[in-house]
């Protein structure tokens, strides 16, 4: 139990501390490492209290996919280095005090929430999906998934597809002057098209451009 | 404060929530920052939803978190892609100089 608690804490501790220096850091390639170090710990968390699956898979997702990919683009659009820094502007900026109440404001009203939070006696019965005993989660999620959201599970793999087709449609552009192999009209030339028999005259030859 | 429960990972929840919304409020820099901070939001709901789920040992929770990874997963490459046209178009994303829509 000790070390439980001692595990939970420390981890925590890195996943605040790396969640303000995203926000926080001067460089924009540090806070995509600072959120890879958020992902990685909070998914420590999910293994640690039993959701191994769910771990396992945010680690999959969002540090092998999503944050190679905004590294990628930091990279590619040049705009590590800024000029401006949010901590660096105080006083002369009428966003800054705005967002500090907004922030203060709702984590607040989070925390009364959460301590004045009870269980309601019947919400044990109105549970849907157990995971029993001596079957692993991976298991016992998949036991789930497939039978009784299976249409919501094709459903987000259609999203998964709109979202890759219009990223493709998006960033796509012509360019000109770009020479490129048409096969189409490779393959649909005719003899007819291209070869031309002349009769040509003696001491005269042809004339091309007619 | 030794027993970890339920009310410890819905703190974490919330200060990580409350850290990426004040990262929307307070970002001088570019757009990506903005959608890092998006990330952490969706991280922090993540959070909640995995902690009531292993805590009700109900698995539902777990399954719509599969749900959440997904569209947060689209929305990343979506939103990336629209960037990248962006500064393809202006050459510049920096939140000061985005007031085409004068907002």
């Amino acid at each position: 139990m000790l070390a439980h608690s001692l595990f939970f804490y420390a981890f925590s501790f890195i996943a605040i501390f790396s969640a303000i220096m995203v926000t926080a850091s001067k460089n924009t390639v540090h806070s995509v490492f600072f959120l890879i170090l958020d992902f990685i710990s909070i998914s420590c968390l999910f293994i640690m209290i039993g959701a191994e699956f769910l771990g396992m898979i945010m680690l999959i997702v969002y540090v092998g996919a999503v944050a190679v990919l905004f590294l990628f683009v930091v990279m590619m659009l040049n705009v590590a280095q800024q000029k401006k820094q949010w901590f660096s502007s105080f006083g002369s900026s009428k966003h800054i005090p705005l967002g500090v109440l907004i922030s203060v404001i709702i984590f607040f009203e989070l925390i009364i929430v959460i301590g004045g939070w009870k269980y309601k006696p019947e919400v044990v019965s109105s549970i849907m999906e157990s995971q029993s005993i001596g079957v692993s989660n991976t298991h016992s999620i998949g036991n789930v998934l497939y039978t009784d959201y299976i249409h919501l599970f094709q459903l987000s793999g259609m999203i998964l597809l709109v979202a890759m087709i219009g990223a493709i449609v998006l960033t796509y552009r012509k360019r000109a002057g770009l020479k490129r192999q048409s096969y189409f009209s490779q393959i649909s030339r005719e003899r007819s098209d291209s070869v031309q028999l002349a009769d040509v005259p003696n001491k005269k030859g042809v004339d091309i451009d007619g | 404060m030794v027993d970890i429960g339920l009310g410890h990972y819905l703190t974490l929840g919330a200060v990580i929530f409350s850290i990426g919304v004040a990262g929307i409020f307070l970002n001088r820099k570019n757009i990506i920052v903005i959608l890092m901070s998006i990330e952490l939001i969706l991280l922090a709901v993540n959070i909640n939803l995995v902690s009531f789920s292993i805590f009700l040992n109900d698995l539902t929770g777990q399954i719509f978190t599969l749900f959440i990874l997904t569209v947060a997963a689209a929305e990343a490459a979506i939103g990336l892609a629209i960037i990248v046209v962006y500064y393809r178009n202006t050459s510049n994303i920096d939140v000061e100089e985005i007031h085409s829509l004068k907002g």
